[in-house]
C-alpha cells in the first residue's frame, strides 16, 4: 500500500529556499507570486492491506524520523 | 581526561577534532556509527563535523538514528559531557539532547570563513576557557547554520543563561545571533563554528586551544 507523507515547514518559519524560487519566478516575468514554501515529498510502499494501520505506521514514522517537530508539519495521505 | 568521537560515514572533522583534544592532553578513542556501545569510562563524547549520511533527509536526520546514537544519547542523559560541532549540533538537535533545529542559511549561500564570535556567560566547562564578552575568532563552514527556536524557547534559553557564543556579525540568519547553546545541566554544547580548526598558529589561529584545555583540566567524572 502506497502512503504519501508531505513535510513542510510550519508557518513563521523562515524558508529561504522558497524566498529565493520566489524571486526566480520574478526574475522570468512570472508576476504576482506572492508566496513560495518549498517542502518535501515522501513516498512510502508498505507492507500493509489496511489503510488505517498504514496511516498510523506512517504517522510513527514521520514522528521519529520523516519530520522534525520543530521546525516542519506533516500531512499522511493513503493512496 | 578521556574522549570519544563518533565518525559516521560523511564525518570530516573527526581527525581534526582528536588532534585538538590530544594536544590538550586527552586520551581520544574513535567510535564507528555502527558500534552499539561506547568505550568504558568515557567522560566525554564528541561529535564531529562533516556531512554525516550526505545530509540526506535533514542534515544529521540520519545520524541521530544510528546505533552509537543511542548510546550517546543515554550518555548525555546520565549526565555525560558532550560536544556536538557543525554537523555534529545538526545531530545533537536532531536527537533531542538540544532544543531548536539548524536550517539553511538565510543567504543560501555554503560560507567558509574565519567568523568573530562573542563568549557568553553560559557557567559551562566549555566557556571556561575564555571571559564572559571576549571575543574570538573560530572558522564557520556551513550551509545549514542557521539555527531556529521559537520565541518561548528562545526567552527560556536566554533566561538560563544557556547561550555560549554568539556571532559578532551575523552570517546565517541564527536566532539571536546564536552560535552555540549549552544544555540545561551545562554540559552538551552544540556550536555551530569550528574551535577544532583553531588550535595551531597554522591554521591561522588558536583562539580554539583554551575550549580544549579547560576540557581536559575540568571535567568532572558523570
Amino acid at each position: 500500500m502506497k502512503v504519501r507523507v508531505d513535510v513542510m515547514l510550519k508557518a513563521g518559519v523562515l524558508d529561504p529556499q522558497g524566498e529565493a524560487v520566489r524571486a526566480a519566478l520574478g526574475n522570468l516575468g512570472f508576476e504576482g507570486v506572492e508566496k513560495v514554501r518549498q517542502g518535501k515529498l515522501i513516498e512510502l510502499e508498505l507492507a500493509e492491506d489496511d489503510p488505517e494501520v498504514a496511516r498510523a505506521r506512517a504517522t510513527e514514522m514521520a514522528d521519529k524520523l520523516l519530520a522534525n517537530a520543530v521546525i516542519e508539519s506533516y500531512r499522511v495521505t493513503v493512496l | 581526561m578521556r574522549a570519544a568521537i563518533i565518525v559516521f560515514p560523511g564525518s570530516n572533522c573527526d581527525r581534526d577534532l582528536k588532534v585538538a583534544f590530544e594536544r590538550a592532553g586527552a586520551q581520544v578513542s574513535m567510535v564507528w556509527h555502527k558500534d552499539d556501545h561506547l568505550p568504558e569510562g568515557i567522560d566525554m563524547v564528541a561529535v564531529p563535523g562533516g556531512f554525516s549520511f550526505g545530509d540526506y533527509l535533514r542534515c544529521g536526520a540520519i545520524a541521530a538514528q544510528s546505533p552509537v546514537s543511542a548510546s550517546l544519547v543515554r550518555h548525555a542523559r546520565r549526565g555525560g559531557y558532550v560536544l556536538g560541532i557543525c554537523n555534529g549540533f545538526q545531530v545533537l538537535t536532531e536527537t533531542g539532547l538540544l532544543p531548536g533545529a539548524l536550517i539553511r542559511n538565510a543567504g543560501l549561500k555554503f560560507l567558509c570563513q574565519d567568523e568573530p564570535l562573542v563568549v557568553r556567560d553560559s557557567g559551562s566547562v566549555f566557556t571556561q576557557g575564555y571571559a564572559p564578552g571576549q571575543r574570538v575568532t573560530f572558522p564557520i563552514a556551513h550551509h545549514d547554520g542557521n539555527y531556529q527556536v521559537g520565541p518561548e524557547k528562545l526567552a527560556e534559553l536566554r533566561g538560563e543563561g544557556r547561550v555560549a557564543f554568539t556571532y559578532a556579525d551575523n552570517p546565517n540568519g541564527s536566532v539571536g545571533d546564536i552560535a552555540g547553546v549549552v544544555s540545561r545541566n551545562r554540559r552538551v554544547l552544540g556550536l555551530m563554528p569550528h574551535p577544532e580548526r583553531a588550535v595551531d598558529a597554522a591554521h591561522g589561529g588558536t583562539d580554539g586551544q583554551a575550549m580544549f584545555s579547560a576540557l581536559v583540566a575540568g571535567l568532572v567524572a558523570a
